[in-house]
């Protein structure tokens, strides 16, 4: 792509990503983000208005908020180059980046992939994608106006797209896995006080019912073993999230979930590659930590590019 | 930029012996904003496809035709078939690869 050695490649172009780019570019270092979209933003594009990220009050989308980030860091110099990572070769001096356009060259690395939405993993789930199987509330919830929805999970997410579809469809079914929610207190009140959402406690999805398209679950009650059908038009699975680290192979070291293993510095286990945001092990995934990951990430690799240079 | 198409344009547009990509998104949808500059991209840099976007607020009976429940949702047509259909925001060398394969 370019014979250029960077000071700081950024791989990924969301919240993590671009705060990175933001804090090495205004630094001084030559820095490139690698998006594969054209957009930035990764997964903030999900989700409608975010209000928990300080400083917008009267609330922000986030694919706004995540050009917003990019043109932050466009402003200090960082480039973009829009390509989708092949491969890297990350243990010497010069780090290597593969991409289908070709590849870049950095002397420190900051992975910032994120993650994507969990599937199910049940029989003909792929195939249904879009004909009454989907991950994003916000984008396809308004095909099921006055419908009967299905939203499996039980975290933040499940709860919100719940609270979301009570808006626009008849009935919700929120179906989860254990006797009580994962999601923040503040969400269990609203569930409960929410006349058109019922909860299916102890259960999970076993099955789709088709015809052309999904027209019903069959659930599955964890505690008896029992099964059961519920009608319904379309489930919108919210059951957390999957890393994209894929890409690595086994250049550095990830947990059982694939989560690159990082602490708070974001170090990896590869001097000079750093981790930040939603690709690294951590307690609290949320766009203000992600950013947050994106300034610690920097003031790491500055050290170890000094390091490298005296 | 790629071809705003309406219900009355739709069948003029896709009478060519052109791959055709259609792009079936929303203005308040993100990852269909993500995927809005990669189309107007392939519009411009490949006159051997016809590339166009629709608009499912404005044109439910084409969504509803092709049955889309999911946005953004990507088709390409040849000889006013459908040959391939993908659901979600993909990167360009996926939807060039989409009409290679068509």
């Amino acid at each position: 792509m370019t014979d250029k050695i960077y000071d700081i490649a950024i791989i990924g172009g969301g919240p993590a990503g671009y705060s990175a780019a933001l804090y090495a570019a205004r630094a001084g270092y030559d820095t490139v983000v690698i998006e594969k979209m054209m957009g930035a933003g990764g997964q903030m594009t999900l989700t409608g208005d975010i209000d928990n990220y300080p400083g917008f009050d009267e609330g922000v989308d986030g694919f706004t908020l995540g050009m917003k980030m990019q043109a932050g860091a466009h402003k200090f110099g960082a480039e973009t180059k829009c390509a989708t990572v092949t491969g890297v070769e990350l243990g010497g001096k010069i780090k290597k980046i593969k991409t289908a356009m070709g590849d870049l060259r950095a002397k420190a690395v900051i992975i910032a992939t994120g993650a994507n939405p969990r599937t199910l993993d049940i029989e003909g789930e792929q195939q249904l994608v879009g004909r009454g199987v989907h991950y994003c509330a916000h984008c396809d919830g308004r095909f099921y106006k006055g419908k009967t929805v299905v939203v499996v999970g039980g975290g933040n997410s499940a709860v919100g797209d719940a609270l979301y579809l009570s808006k626009l469809c008849e009935k919700v079914i929120l179906v989860h896995r254990r006797d009580k929610l994962r999601a923040t207190k503040l969400y269990h009140g609203q569930i409960e006080s929410c006349e058109n959402i019922e909860v299916m406690w102890n259960c999970a999805v076993d099955s789709f019912c088709v015809d052309t398209r999904v027209n019903g679950v069959i659930l599955k009650n964890l505690v008896d073993g029992s099964l059961f059908d519920v009608d319904c038009d379309g489930v919108f699975v919210s059951i957390g999230r999957k890393p994209v680290t894929e890409f690595l192979g086994s250049a550095l070291e990830t947990d059982s979930y694939g989560y690159i293993v990082a602490d708070e510095t974001t170090k990896t286990n590869v001097d000079g590659v750093f981790a930040a945001g939603d690709v690294r092990t951590k307690e609290l995934r949320q766009v203000v930590t992600a950013a947050a990951d994106g300034a610690v990430a920097v003031h790491y690799a500055e050290k170890y590019i000094e390091a490298l240079e005296h | 930029m790629a071809l705003k198409i309406t219900k009355e344009n739709y069948d003029s547009v896709i009478a060519t012996d052109k791959p055709v990509l259609l792009d079936f998104f929303a203005t308040w949808c993100g990852p269909c904003k993500m995927m809005s500059p990669i189309i107007d991209k392939i519009a411009s840099e490949h006159d051997e496809y016809v590339v166009g976007k629709i608009d499912v607020d404005e044109e439910p009976e084409l969504a509803k035709a092709f049955g889309v429940m999911s946005i953004p949702t990507l088709v390409v047509m040849k000889n006013g078939e459908v040959a391939k259909q993908n659901v979600g925001a993909i990167p360009e060398d996926q939807v060039l690869s989409m009409l290679e394969n068509a």
